[in-house]
């Protein structure tokens, strides 16, 4: 039986692992190699790397620290940010990457998706979504450039139409980043992953609200996604990876020990 | 140069550098190469992929490597698309064709879309594997062992399969003929199992 996979996420930020809260308010949490090492090595079932100015800033960041992480750890992992083109996605490739996250770009072009699945596979074109739920109209909303608060905006789109349209144009996984939840550690958003999951036929990666470890348990068995990504509560020690892993098979949940 | 002991194979659109990081990690030295003498004299031959199976074998066929893949005698390791290419045909194609791309031919089989009944697609995450027989690649790894797996498309379970993993149905994780060996899985991201699998491999 596959595995429910475990994901600490690094934002990064000119070169070193910040973490905000709402995706605002940065405070640095690392250097990037060594943060990728301890993961791997404490039993992460992948990483995802957001260079979290890229879409933003329009410009060309320095990802020679992709190679960096491909040589030193032997779990999966993805970067997103910036990621523009097809080229863009084949440097991150041939650094050692196995899978590109594309956000921004792909809601400004979204011929993007297909033509990365044309060249590299659905496997490794990852989609990353920034949803936002509106309490006045009750929509879930999706939202763009999330990386720098002068320049994010509410996109035409809402949040399950989006994401039947990403999978039309190939993508091969889903991270949905839940905005009102993300870094508040008050749990996922199980209500919106539960009717995302309805409509996602791709790996589901939840994102945004993890605090403890129920919340780990509620997001795999109430939402039914393939994965969990988390920052906060790994980055600062308020779970340890063992002992989530531990809790999790006791509670009859497929994990990788 | 001097006789390189390991070569993987520069098929233009995999993720080449993952996989000589995890062989350069086991102490291993490795040369990418897309030089067909290179790849004739090395003592063992690494096929990688991630991609497509078009695009990886338009890229093969544009470096004029298909002829050369084939009349290999070494132990050559196929990874993931590596081991799709292996065999006869793929249905997998650009989106919206559907006609199958012919493949290498090193082993028979025909690499069909999966189909995953309920469960999601692509089968990406950590999967159990199970061997068939007993062969050196699969030595001092768990039954059952955890590996990292990422594709749409898969091999049936067939008379070549060497081990095998479980997603609505059983299909081929790895497999095997003469010397040609092809994992589903990416060894050089399944931990310790896969760095154990490379390590064997590089004593076959």
């Amino acid at each position: 039986m596959l595995a429910k996979r475990i994901i600490p996420c690094l934002d990064v930020r000119d070169g070193v692992v910040v973490k905000g809260v709402k995706f605002r308010n940065h405070e640095i949490i690392g250097d990037i190699v060594p943060l990728a090492q301890r993961y791997a090595q404490i039993g992460a079932d992948e990483l995802v790397f957001y260079d979290i100015t890229a879409s933003s800033d329009e410009r060309v960041v320095d990802k020679s620290w992709v190679s960096q992480i491909a040589q030193v750890i032997d779990i999966p992992f993805c970067v997103a940010g910036g990621i523009k083109t097809v080229e863009d996605a084949g440097h991150i490739l041939a650094m050692g990457a196995d899978k590109i996250s594309v956000n921004s770009p792909a809601l400004s072009n979204v011929q993007l998706i297909t033509d990365l699945y044309n060249t590299f596979g659905q496997q490794c074109v990852v989609v990353g979504i920034d949803s936002f739920f509106n309490p006045d109209t009750q929509a879930y909303e999706v939202y763009q450039f999330t990386g720098d608060e002068t320049r994010t905006q509410k996109t035409k789109w809402q949040t399950l139409d989006w994401i039947q349209e990403v999978q039309s144009a190939g993508a091969g996984e889903i991270v949905l980043n839940c905005m009102n939840q993300d870094g508040v550690r008050n749990g996922y958003d199980i209500e919106q992953l539960a009717k995302v999951r309805e409509k996602c036929k791709v790996p589901l990666i939840a994102s945004g609200g993890a605090g403890t470890m129920t919340h780990f348990t509620e997001v795999f068995k109430q939402a039914g996604v393939d994965g969990a990504l988390a920052a906060s509560v790994f980055h600062k020690n308020i779970i340890a990876m063992d002992e989530l892993k531990a809790y999790l098979a006791a509670q009859g949940i497929e994990i990788r020990q | 140069m001097a006789l390189a002991s390991l070569v993987i194979i520069n098929t233009g659109c995999a993720n080449i550098a993952s996989v000589k990081f995890a062989v350069e990690r086991l102490g291993i030295q490795a040369f990418v190469s897309d030089d067909v003498n290179e790849i004739n004299q090395a003592q063992r031959v690494i096929l990688p992929g991630v991609g497509s199976a078009p695009a990886a074998m338009a890229s093969i066929e544009r470096k004029q490597l298909t002829a050369c893949i084939q009349s290999l005698q070494q132990p050559v390791l196929g990874v993931c698309l590596g081991m799709q290419l292996m065999v006869q045909s793929s249905q997998e194609n650009h989106l919206g064709n559907h006609r199958d791309t012919p493949c290498l031919g090193l082993l028979p089989g025909h690499v069909e879309k999966m189909k995953a009944g309920d469960l999601t697609l692509p089968h990406m995450g950590w999967n159990r594997v199970y061997s068939l027989s007993d062969n050196p690649l699969f030595d001092d790894i768990d039954e059952g062992a955890h590996f990292y797996f990422v594709h749409g498309y898969s091999l049936a379970k067939y008379e070549h399969t060497l081990a095998t993993c479980h997603y609505d149905s059983d299909f081929s994780a790895a497999i095997y003929k003469d010397n040609f060996f092809g994992v589903q899985f990416h060894p050089e991201r399944s931990s310790d199992a896969g760095a154990q699998l490379l390590k064997n491999f590089s004593r076959i």
